[in-house]
């Protein structure tokens, strides 16, 4: 699946990265803990976080995540999405909440880092 | 460790609480590393390590010194702070174990695994610390190996 399908399913807006929505995420994750994504993910992963401040963007950078989608409607402010434009981090917002955002990227096939090899 | 001198060392201060400039450190160590055309998968357990460490010294510290040399065969980072210290460091290992106020947790800090990741991805670790004075850090990264 790639970000431009992520992008469609979620109704996602781009806030950066419109030309890095060919990039295939190895595996999905949900997390409002950076201690849990530093800790537990695979590089990359596709993180789905509510969190939007700019250590969510140099978490990213750190454990060579793929992107982030921000989700229920948040949205990072200007310097935080400039941060991650120069770290070539795509970033996607959308409305859905986290438990239905994910629910929509499972149900297409999308799965955890814990369930690949 | 003899008299061996590193290719390179990057020697840098940290201001504890200022999350502004947080993890910039540890950016320019991952930039520097690209450079040299180390394997991404070693980059990675080296700069996340980094990240915690640096993070550590932000949100429980005053402020601290961030010093990476580059060996032919390893990396040594040493994080030095002024600050609380730590009083019991084996619980400070525990998956779980936090002290960091709600502020720190909001950001999505704060859940106790990062001195746990640490050694996770360092091949040694120390942390010599005295309470009211400050903590030292000390790990080291072998280029052939996994943690
Ligand atoms: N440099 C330090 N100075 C003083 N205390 C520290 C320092 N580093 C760690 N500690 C203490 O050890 C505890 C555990 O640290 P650890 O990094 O494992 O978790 P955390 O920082 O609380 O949360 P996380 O790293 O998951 O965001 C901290 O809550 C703090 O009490
Ligand atoms: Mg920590």
């Amino acid at each position: 699946m790639t970000l431009r399908e992520v992008k469609d399913l979620l109704q996602a807006d781009v806030l950066t990265g419109q030309d890095l929505l060919d990039l295939e995420p190895s595996s999905f994750c949900g997390s409002d803990l950076l201690s849990d994504v530093l800790a537990f993910t695979k590089e990359k992963t596709l993180l789905l976080s509510g969190l939007t401040n700019s250590q969510v963007i140099r978490t990213a950078e750190m454990s060579d995540l793929i992107g982030i989608v921000f989700v229920r409607g948040k949205k990072p402010d200007s310097a935080t999405v400039e941060l991650a434009a120069i770290k070539k981090i795509p970033l996607l917002a959308t409305r859905l909440p986290m438990f239905e955002a994910c629910g929509r990227l499972y149900q297409k096939g999308a799965r955890g880092c814990s369930e690949i090899k | 460790m003899s008299g061996e001198q590193p290719f390179i060392e990057i020697k840098r201060s940290i201001a504890g609480g200022d999350f502004a400039i947080a993890g910039n450190i540890s950016s320019e160590t991952k930039t520097i590393l690209q450079q040299t055309g180390l394997p991404p998968v070693f980059i990675r357990r080296v700069v996340i390590a980094c990240y915690e460490a640096e993070m550590n010294v932000v949100i429980h510290a005053y402020r601290g010194t961030f010093t990476t040399q580059i060996y032919s065969d390893r990396i040594l980072v040493v994080v030095d702070d002024e600050g609380p210290g730590i009083p019991d460091v084996s619980l400070a290992f525990q998956e779980g174990y936090s002290t960091a106020p709600p502020h720190i947790r909001e950001m999505g800090f704060g859940a106790g695994y990062g001195l746990s990741n640490m050694k996770k991805c360092s091949n040694q670790i120390a942390v010599d610390t005295r309470v009211g004075e400050g903590t030292r850090v000390t790990m080291v990264f072998y280029l052939n190996s996994s943690p």
